[in-house]
């Protein structure tokens, strides 16, 4: 069981959380100009990392705000957290 | 002989006696006792059977780590006589015996078929199938019964966040709990024994210069005398997660999950015995226990005593044997010499110790009544005994440390694993493979004091101790060598594992089975992995252990359960004028996490002529329905309209103040999730409205877009459900009943048309008044604060009696289906699945006319959704016999396969018959196609119609 620091409510139990899977996937801009398998990429392909890993959660039960996490899958090392719009950080991996 | 109990001594409460029954049989034990130790001083040599072969097996160890005495007490099944407290009127029967474990039927088995090998169920019962046999060999091989009809204990999950966490009260756990609250630290000390003490509790000592039972009595006041620290006796630290989360049981009913910045394992060791021939005889215990059923409970285990060691630490229990006046007739000592001080100590109480022998095989039946012993010279000869007692050497209890990410590593001088690098947990005392009470107590405070140098530690010496000799089978029959008893796993089992290729321990684990009973081979796992080792030439370093799994003690379902269970499994939301449903007699049901009235069922009337009634009442005068569990969301803010748009597959921007608009939303993959009627309040703001189980997924998903996409968008998303309360009103006299309650909006049609809202009064409460339909008559839908829903309720239909009109009816869900059934209005979720577009439940137009982006479109514009052959939403008529026209009724297509299915059905008043939608492969194209319906062998004609059976051109919603 995780303990998340969520930006805003600090330091909470994962039961709190909801895990919305990988993030910085980005939407293509005019989606009709992409074809079809630019777009089942956007809605399938994802890294599945084994290390760190970027993914979005949302504080369902506490403040209602989703934010990044940087998580390394195989120790389940939090290295990060930082905002929806902010650029994937640095982590050594 | 048997065991007894000795005259004084133990800690038990002999002015407490207490009668218990075992197996059929009452016996007497005293307040303190724990099933197992009460039987050993009874008498009871056989407690159970073998789980394979039937033997008879007596009571082997004093902890959890009890293979053999696995107990059913009342409805539980599975429980070690030597964690279940003594306690009045107990009642408790062997697991595995029938009908008795003296006498037993299935002893047959280990007579007739000599033995049955690793892997024998799997390569005897292939033929028909291994699922033919299970339930056969299930039963013959079974541990304990659940009864079906029994009540669990209440359990409880609870939270507690400390400091530091101490796992284990022996001497080391002690000193680190003292040590780390000394400054006022929160801290939590967890024990599985109901007293604290550990080790002490059977050896005790000198420590400070006093009687380490007074120095336990002072730590034990000191401890309970600080607010901050807190003792959780009889519970088990079962595991360890992820970011220091440990989850322990207490009582085995309330299941505490811990925090702490800190966690001290002082779990001590758990002591492994060797394998010999037929070592599993009653009367063959381990050399610890015997030791602490002697110390502890005051109990022997029998009156001649036989010690096979390989350490020093084992011939405690020889020295103790002797000073409680029993008979000691040998120590058997496998290594070459023994001259520590332990065995001097045997030596000069006058125990015979004979070293560099071995015991190769026990004999006795029931009971063992002697043992043969091989010495360095190969000469063999016979020892009597009633007992005895084997020590292999002890194994530091680290399941713990592993799962919480630390290594272990093989220590070729304790022929043990001991903690390695890793992992949050802090290992102590004798878990990290010390021995000695002064270096535990010592190790214990530094582990334990956040400052180093903080205070001194307990003081204490240490009884300096000889080295091992790794030593795993002792000789004899391998096959009658048992290493794993509670599976009965033995060393021939592991050879034959290890030659047919299960070289890796987990293999080697699932193909025999072994640690997989309620010990999960606490004292086996490490001699069947050296033995695994042994076997392919490796070392235990090489063999490695299998995975340790939480729990590291079984944990009774009830306590993870906690209190989620009946009402409070999954909370269910109720109506706000659920005692008016009530009064009328409402039969309720769950629909989407609310209560909500089915139906209302006149006395005597049942649940189908109830719905057919309620139905026909609508269409032929008026009904009244609570629609308050519809999903509402409020969107407001400058780009309102503008997300909208993107969330719908109709432009919302475009929708006029005080106008209604119907719409599907989709997912990314372009299939639809949800629809509703959104209303534009203002130039900024919508009321967005969801099916009822959608509401907190369709607002939640509106925050994600919002949040992690069109970061840009200005706006805010309010979830208002259970803010209103909504009644609607349908039927042709729905426009006479709302005007005799009141209400200062026209509602003439020309005013105030279908899909079109106003804001006033309805009986003198504050209300928006909608003109939506899901009935396909004239309706309005009437929402109030949720807290005025009763009073609202009141006023519609007392308002009916003053004009002269009949009452409107209450009608309920199965009512409403039926109406919409009948005009063919979508069901998200009925009618709709993980495969249906827009486009195939009627509304390609409206996707078409959009040329801008929105949720799910790009993917709705694949081959694969605009391709022929989709299943298309239309209508079935019966033609005759209508019993296969259920929902989930299979179209049958000319090659015999599926050409679709029903999805929503229903017997309609207005039709006169049944009649149903269907999602029907190029449905639209096939219109009055005759088709055969299939349902669980019984079949129907059918014909296929245009999805909607009442009033076509909308005439009634006027
Ligand atoms: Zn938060």
């Amino acid at each position: 069981m995780l303990l998340i620091p969520c930006p805003w409510c600090g330091l909470r139990d994962e039961a709190e959380f909801h895990c919305g899977g990988e993030s910085h996937v980005v939407r293509p801009p005019d989606p009709d100009a992409a074809d079809d398998a630019a777009w089942a990429a956007y809605l399938f392909d994802r890294d599945n990392a084994k290390g760190v890993g970027f993914e979005r959660w949302l504080h369902r039960h506490g403040c209602g705000r989703w934010f990044n996490v940087a998580r390394d899958t195989v120790t389940h090392e939090i290295r990060a957290v930082y905002g929806m719009t902010d650029p994937r950080p640095e982590t050594a991996s | 002989m048997t065991g007894f109990r000795l005259a004084a001594g133990g800690r038990i409460d002999r002015a407490r006696p207490i009668a218990f029954r075992y197996d059929g049989s009452w016996h007497q034990g005293f307040a303190g006792d724990t099933l197992a130790s009460a039987l050993l001083a009874a008498g009871v040599d056989t407690v159970g059977r073998s789980f394979k072969y039937h033997r008879p097996r007596g009571i082997f160890a004093a902890g959890p780590e009890e293979p053999n005495a696995i107990v059913q007490v009342g409805p539980r099944p599975d429980l070690k006589a030597t964690q279940v407290p003594l306690a009045e009127g107990l009642e408790a029967t062997p697991v595995n015996c029938w009908p008795t474990a003296r006498f037993d039927v299935g002893a047959a088995i280990g007579l007739a078929k000599r033995f049955l090998p690793a892997g024998f169920y799997y390569k005897t019962f292939k033929w028909p199938d291994w699922n033919w046999w299970e339930p056969l060999i299930r039963r013959a091989a079974g541990l304990g019964r659940v009864d079906p009809a029994a009540t669990a204990p209440a359990g409880q999950r609870r939270h507690l966040h400390c400091e530091v966490l101490v796992i284990g009260a022996g001497p080391a756990g002690i000193a680190a709990a003292l040590a780390a609250g000394a400054d006022g630290r929160r801290v939590v000390l967890v024990e599985q024994d109901p007293l604290l003490g550990g080790s002490l509790l059977v050896d005790p000592g000198e420590i400070d210069g006093m009687p380490s039972d007074l120095w336990l009595r002072q730590a034990e006041a000191a401890l309970a005398a600080r607010p901050r620290t807190r003792i959780l006796r009889r519970t088990t630290a079962f595991g360890c997660y992820d970011h220091g989360l440990v989850a322990a049981v207490e009582r085995e009913c309330i299941v505490w999950k811990i925090r702490a910045a800190r966690v001290v394992l002082a779990s001590g060791t758990v002591e492994r015995p060797i394998a010999f021939q037929d070592d599993d005889r009653p009367g063959i215990m381990l050399a610890g226990a015997v030791r602490a059923y002697l110390g502890r409970w005051a109990a022997a285990a029998g009156r001649q005593l036989v010690l096979f060691t390989n350490n020093d630490d084992a011939y405690r229990t020889a020295l103790a044997w002797a000073e409680a006046g029993l008979a000691v007739t040998a120590v058997v000592d496998a290594r070459r010499s023994a001259d520590g001080m332990l065995p001097e100590a045997a030596r000069a109480a006058g125990i015979a110790v004979t070293t560099n022998a071995v015991v190769e095989r026990a004999h006795g039946r029931s009971r063992v009544a002697g043992v043969t012993i091989r010495d360095g010279a190969g000469g063999t000869r016979r020892l009597a005994c009633d007992t005895l007692a084997v020590s292999g050497g002890r194994d530091p209890a680290l399941a713990l440390f592993v799962q919480a990410g630390g290594a272990l590593a093989w220590h070729d001088g304790l022929a043990a694993f001991v903690p390695g690098d890793g992992g949050y947990v802090a290992p102590t005392g004798a878990a990290t493979g010390l021995s000695g009470l002064g270096s535990a107590l010592a190790h214990g405070h530094a582990v334990g004091a956040t400052i180093a140098g903080d205070g001194a530690p307990p003081q204490a010496l240490d009884t300096p101790e000889g080295t091992i000799l790794a030593m795993w089978h002792a000789g004899g029959d391998p096959a009658r060598s048992w290493v794993d008893r509670a599976s009965d796993v033995t060393v021939a089992d592991v050879g034959l594992a290890a030659r047919e290729g299960y070289v890796s321990v987990e293999h080697y684990k699932r193909y025999t089975t072994g640690g997989m009973s309620p010990d999960q081979g606490k004292s086996s796992a490490v001699l069947a992995l050296s033995l695994l080792g042994r076997e392919t030439k490796r070392t235990p370093t090489e063999v490695g252990t299998t995975r340790f799994r939480p729990p590291w003690d079984p944990v009774p379902i009830a306590a993870l359960i906690g209190a989620d269970r009946g009402p409070l499994l999954r909370p269910v939301l109720h109506l706000p004028a659920d005692d008016r449903h009530r009064a009328r007699g409402a039969l309720f049901e769950e629909y989407g996490g609310w209560m909500r009235p089915a139906c209302y069922p006149a006395p005597g009337e049942s649940r189908e002529d109830a719905i057919r009634r309620e139905a026909a009442v609508v269409r032929a005068h008026a009904g009244i329905f609570d629609a308050s569990p519809l999903g509402k969301i409020d969107v407001r803010g400058p780009d309102a309209g503008r997300f909208l748009d993107r969330m719908y597959i109709h432009r919302l921007s475009t929708l006029k103040p005080g106008r209604l608009r119907y719409s599907l939303a989709t997912g990314e993959n372009g299939i639809v999730v949800d629809d509703g009627v959104v209303a534009r309040l203002g130039a900024d703001r919508f009321l967005v409205g969801t099916t009822s189980g959608g509401a907190q997924r369709m607002a939640e998903s509106f925050e994600e877009w919002l949040q992690c996409e069109w970061t840009d968008l200005d706006v805010f998303v309010t979830p208002v459900t259970q803010q209103w309360g909504v009644v609607n009103l349908a039927g042709p006299r729905a426009r006479d009943l709302l005007a005799a309650a009141g209400s200062d909006i026209a509602l003439d049609g020309t005013a105030f048309p279908h899909m079109s809202f106003r804001d006033g009064q309805v009986a003198g409460i504050p209300a928006r008044l909608a003109r939506v339909s899901f009935t396909g008559e004239c309706s309005f839908e009437v929402s109030v604060p949720a807290r005025r829903t009763a009073e609202l309720w009141d006023a519609l239909i007392a308002a009916a009696a003053r004009a002269g009109i009949p009452e409107p009816s209450p009608f309920g869900v199965e009512a409403l289906m039926t109406l919409r059934i009948e005009k063919g209005y979508l069901h998200v979720g009925a009618d709709t699945d993980g495969t249906t577009y827009p486009a195939d439940c009627g509304f390609a137009d409206a996707v078409a006319r959009r040329s801008d982006d929105f949720v799910g479109r790009r993917s709705m514009r694949r081959e694969d959704a605009l391709r022929a052959g989709r299943h298309q939403l239309v209508g079935l008529l019966p033609v005759g016999d209508d019993a296969a026209l259920v929902s989930g009724a299979h179209l049958v297509a000319t090659d015999g396969g599926s050409d679709g299915h029903v999805s929503s059905a229903c017997w309609s008043p207005a039709v006169g018959g049944r009649i149903a939608l269907a999602m029907v492969r190029d449905g639209r194209a096939r219109l009055d196609e005759a088709v055969t319906v299939e349902n669980l062998g019984r079949w129907t004609r059918a014909r296929i119609v245009r999805p909607v059976f009442v009033d076509p051109e909308g005439a009634r919603l006027a």
